[in-house]
Formats: structure tokens, C-alpha cells, sequence
């Protein structure tokens, strides 16, 4: 009942939904940086989405399968090897007992996720399994996870099947640099000129190296508050565009802390922070200003079309309906009686035969 | 993006102003500045939303002198949100406090005291003096924030303002009792601080193991009471056994 960890890449980390309720007593909230991916991944596998999955930054690692299980690898696209059977990203998988399942390298993506059926089933720490590395909360021992780390896992629904999306991935990749990051403005866009804010709307941003779960630096064009880079503290939330004294831009992200005395000139959209936690480094970007009205549609819409993509999910090409599924199904085993479904439109065939 | 929430009543303090957060949060301000009298709104409206919650209304975070409030658009747009909340604010009563009150003790100086002696000699003070002056005020718990149960605290006396180091300290413990500008605090985890320190507290004002993780919350009065090192140790070991826990002197 266990996935054991071989090798790792630079950061490897517990994460679900996060914590919630907490906030008001400065905990974050955590969580996947790219919540829909990890959402897939779990659909992908046959859980609840609240189940904890593993989230990866560049380099998957190796893990071997304690039980057999089913894993999906989601996020962007990466190698993926059990032995000398290389399987694809975005569907699942089975693995037998003692495989060894190797994840390399994404590619124009930074966050990754390899969820197993049955989820990861570390104790929650306030709520959550996520895992807060500054805070030392939730995951292992609330640090990121290291060679030899054995993972407990949960029970999963006994289903052998493997699935994919049923049209490929919809959404388009990080890089496409025409598709804006959009942005509500405020909390605190009355500290900035309207030249500023208008650069906000037209200058090209880049994302540098100075990024984590916490926040991301951008670099190229600056934004300088005229009524000065300090504010009394107030709450922040995950897609602050908060300016500090040097104009650069830093947008918080999951892991980032409850209140700041930054100001913040705009709050990217929930709908396009994934895409933004994606962006390699180098990444050149732009921001579009929309309104609130506009931001809360954008929003709803982008949840019903992920409803929608994790309620279409269907058979990985190639997959063979094991057992399990056809049970699953009701199927096999004689519980249906097998006039219940063919119902009497067989006896008018037969009928009109005759 | 801000709109008024009230209309300017002749002459009083601070108007609260509705700032949109992106398309899940807004945030209610009631001032610019640290001030109790915007402090003590934001609770009371942090207070009345817990008591009668507007639905689709999914969290909120008090700060100084805004109230962030998290809400789910798919049960409430933001719109409607501050309608509803011009109804609140119309009826918030911020009525004579009846906050907790917690008697913090302190072991004064030591290791983790470290800044005691260069204080009271920067600030031409005694130690025992600048002890006493620390232990006299009450503070207020103006928000939690920066860190899981981390207070801070109004009410710090004048002559013990101080301005925080350029370059943090890299290892602080948890229950070091600090001062920052114009503002004391109980650091709740250990990590790096540009605040001085003047002691520490046996308390722990955060632990995820605990059945009520989080002392403090704002809103919240608190004293500080001086004892000695060697009570400071009792008081440690008797919570470390579970024979004793930081209880405030006055619940609601």
C-alpha cells in the first residue's frame, strides 16, 4: 500500500487543494500550483479530486509501485518508462507490484503531477495534506520529499481502467505568447500614475529565475508606485501583483504568506494563474486589464469546461478492459438479467423476422 | 477600482471603501493607517459575517484596517457582495469590548532576550525599568499574519518604539517577544527577524498538533507578565507534559 521514492528532481512536494479556514490565523493556503492539472491527474486515476497527489518541478524521479495501481502524469509533456514500455502523459496507466516508473524531464511546462489511484495518504495537518515548506506543514514531515521516502496510499476503487481526456488537451501550451495573462486591477491601483497603469496593459514582462511556490519575479518593464512601496498590511491572496521598492513586479502564488504591506496594483484572474505558474523561465509575457464582472465569468466558464473535460473522460487507446471494469460495469457475473437491457425491442426483431 | 460603501457622513473618521481583489475576493477598508477605531470595524464586521453569513461568502482574513472577504462567484457575484455588505455596514455595531484577555508570561533578557540590554542603554532606561514599562501597557491583537499565529500587537509604549534591523537575525526562536517600529509581537515559529527581542514566552502561540492550534486572534487583548527563568522553564515543561495550557483570563 505504498509508492516508494528512488530518485527525485529538484523539488518534489505533496499537494491537494490546500488548507482552508486557516487564513485568518496566517496559515497559506497551499496547494497545487496548477490546480486543474492536478485535477486530471486524479480523474485521470479514478479519485476524488481532493486526494493528494505529488507535484514535481522539472524532473519527475523514479518511484516504485508498492501495490498494483493505477498512476497519471499530467502538467505538461514528459518521458515516461516502466522497463522498456514508454507510456504517455495525460492518460493513466496500470503498474504491477515492484514496477519502476520513471518520469523525466517536462517540457515546456514547471509544474508536473503524478497522481496514483487511491491518492497519497499522508495525515492531514489542518485540513490538508498539502505540503508548506516555509511553514513546515502537512506532506512528510512538512518538507519536500527525499530518496527512500515511503508514501502510505489510500484505497482505491479497485478499477483497473485507464483513461484520457476525450479530445486531446484543450488548453493551449504556457508558451503561446498572443494569449494575454488577464488581470482585474486592485486592490491598491490608486498608488500607481496612469502612465504605470497603462504600461501594466502594454509592456512585455518576462519570467525569471527568481520563482518558487511562493511567488514569481517578473523582470522587463518596472512598475513604480508613486505613492511610495509601503502600505499598512492588509490580505493578500494567490495573484497579487504586489510592488515592492525596486518596481519589479513579484505575483504571489499557492504557497503565498495571508497579509503583506506591498502594494498590490492588479490581482491576476483564477482562471489564468495556472497558465501563469506554467510559464518557463525566459517566458515572455503580457498582461490584459478586465473587469471584475468580466474576470467572474471568465471563471465560471473555464469551471464548467473542466467539469466538463473530467466528466468526458474515456478509455485510453490501447488500454484493455480488465476485469475489474467489466464488474465494474455490471457486466459480467449475471446480476443483470440480460432481457433488462436488450428490452423487447429483440422480440420485434425477431418478430418482423419471422 | 475603489467604491464608496457609505456615503460621507459629516465629519467622521474613515469611509469604508470596497476594493476589488480579482474575482474572488474584495477586500473592505475602513482606513489608510494603523488606528484601533478602524481595527475594531474590521473585527466587528469579521464578527457579523461569522454570526449571520451571507451565502456564497466562503472566508474572510481581518487585517489593521481591512477586512479581506473571500466568496465563491458561482453563489455570489462581487457585485452583489458589496450590496449585501452596504446592508451590514449600515447595522455594524462595534459595541464596549468583551475581548479575551491573555496574561502572557515572560522571562525577561537571556539568550533569547538578546536586545534588553542594548535597548534600555539606547534608550537611557534600567532594564528593570524598561521591563516594567513592556509589562505595563495592554496590547491589542490587531491581526495574525505573516506566519501561522503570529500576533501583532498595538499599544506599544512610546518610548518603546524601535526601528528593525537592516539585516534579519537568521534563527529566531518561537515565544521570542519582539518589538518593530511602533509594534510589538510573539514570533510563532522559529525563522529569521529583523525585530529586537527583549524575552520569551513559554507559550506556544502556534502548534498544529494542538486541539485549538492558534492562541491569539484578532481583536484579542493582551498583557505581558514578568517571571523567572527558572518559572519560565516550569511553565514550559508543565505545558510540554500536558499538566498545564495558556488559558485567557477573560473568555467571551
Amino acid at each position: 500500500m505504498s509508492l516508494e521514492i528512488l530518485s527525485v528532481g529538484p523539488m518534489l512536494s505533496v499537494q491537494d487543494h490546500g488548507r482552508h479556514g486557516h487564513m485568518r490565523f496566517g496559515v497559506p493556503r497551499s496547494g497545487a500550483m496548477d490546480r486543474p492539472a492536478m485535477d486530471l491527474a486524479n480523474a485521470l486515476c479514478g479519485n476524488p479530486l481532493h486526494r493528494a497527489a505529488l507535484e514535481f518541478t522539472a524532473l519527475g524521479g523514479n518511484f516504485r509501485a508498492g501495490r498494483t495501481m493505477r498512476i497519471a502524469v499530467t502538467g505538461g509533456d514528459c518521458e515516461i518508462r516502466i522497463g522498456q514500455r514508454v507510456l504517455a502523459a495525460g492518460q493513466s496507466h496500470s503498474v504491477s507490484v515492484g514496477d519502476v516508473v520513471k518520469i523525466g524531464a517536462l517540457k515546456g511546462a514547471t509544474w508536473g503531477y503524478l497522481a496514483v489511484s487511491g491518492g497519497v495518504a499522508v495525515p492531514e495537518v489542518l485540513g490538508a495534506r498539502a505540503t508548506h515548506l516555509r511553514f513546515a506543514l502537512g506532506g512528510v514531515e512538512g518538507r519536500a520529499l527525499k530518496v527512500g521516502d515511503v508514501l502510505p496510499l489510500g484505497e482505491d476503487d479497485g478499477s483497473t481502467l485507464c483513461l484520457r481526456l476525450r479530445d486531446p488537451m484543450p488548453r493551449p501550451g504556457p508558451l503561446s505568447p498572443e494569449r494575454p495573462i488577464r488581470v482585474v486591477l486592485g486592490p491598491q491601483d490608486d498608488h500607481f500614475a496612469a502612465e504605470v497603469l497603462a504600461r501594466l496593459g502594454s509592456a512585455r514582462f518576462t519570467v525569471t529565475p527568481k520563482r518558487d511556490r511562493m511567488a514569481m519575479v517578473l523582470g522587463g518593464a518596472t512598475l513604480p508606485a508613486a505613492r511610495g512601496h509601503d502600505i499598512v498590511s492588509d490580505g493578500i491572496v494567490a495573484g497579487a501583483i504586489q510592488v515592492p521598492a525596486s518596481g519589479q513586479p513579484m505575483v504571489l502564488m499557492a504557497d503565498s504568506q495571508t497579509t503583506g504591506g506591498y502594494p498590490k496594483i492588479a490581482t491576476v484572474i483564477s482562471a489564468d494563474l495556472p497558465r501563469l505558474a506554467q510559464m518557463p523561465v525566459g517566458a515572455e509575457l503580457r498582461f490584459e486589464v478586465v473587469t471584475r464582472d468580466i474576470a467572474e465569468d471568465i471563471l465560471l466558464a473555464e469551471r464548467a469546461r473542466i467539469r466538463d473535460c473530467l466528466a468526458g473522460l474515456v478509455p485510453a487507446s490501447g488500454a484493455l478492459l480488465g476485469s475489474g471494469f467489466l464488474l465494474s460495469c455490471d457486466l459480467v457475473g449475471g446480476i443483470v438479467d440480460p432481457e433488462a437491457v436488450m428490452g423487447r425491442d429483440l422480440e420485434r426483431l425477431e418478430g418482423e423476422q419471422t | 477600482m475603489g467604491t464608496l460603501a457609505h456615503e460621507k457622513s459629516g465629519g467622521t473618521a474613515a469611509v469604508p471603501v470596497f476594493l476589488a481583489v480579482g474575482d474572488s475576493a474584495l477586500a473592505v477598508q475602513f482606513g489608510e493607517a494603523v488606528d484601533p477605531e478602524a481595527n475594531r470595524k474590521v473585527i466587528a464586521l469579521a464578527k457579523a459575517l461569522d454570526l449571520h453569513p451571507i451565502t456564497g461568502v466562503v472566508d474572510s482574513v481581518p487585517t489593521y484596517r481591512s477586512l479581506l472577504i473571500y466568496y465563491d462567484p458561482a453563489c455570489l457575484r462581487g457585485a452583489a457582495l458589496e450590496q449585501a455588505l452596504k446592508v451590514r455596514l449600515a447595522q455594524l455595531e462595534c459595541s464596549a469590548e468583551v475581548a479575551r484577555l491573555w496574561q502572557v508570561p515572560v522571562v525577561y533578557g537571556g539568550a533569547v532576550g538578546m536586545d534588553l540590554a542594548v535597548l534600555s542603554e539606547e534608550k537611557g532606561m534600567s532594564a528593570e525599568a524598561l521591563i516594567a514599562l513592556h509589562a505595563s501597557a495592554e496590547y491589542r491583537v490587531y491581526m495574525i499574519g505573516f506566519a501561522p499565529g503570529f500576533a501583532y500587537l498595538g499599544g506599544l509604549p512610546d518610548a518603546l518604539h524601535t526601528p528593525r534591523l537592516h539585516i534579519p537575525r537568521q534563527s529566531i526562536p518561537a515565544g521570542a517577544i519582539g518589538i518593530g517600529g511602533q509594534q510589538g509581537s510573539i514570533n510563532s515559529i522559529a525563522g529569521p527577524s529583523g525585530w529586537r527581542f527583549v524575552g520569551w514566552t513559554p507559550w506556544r502561540a502556534f502548534d498544529p498538533e494542538r486541539a485549538a492550534p492558534f492562541l491569539f486572534a484578532a481583536g484579542d487583548r493582551l498583557r505581558f507578565v514578568p517571571v523567572s527563568a527558572s518559572e519560565g522553564a516550569r511553565i514550559a515543561e508543565d505545558i510540554a507534559a500536558g499538566r498545564r495550557s495558556a488559558t485567557p483570563e477573560v473568555a467571551q
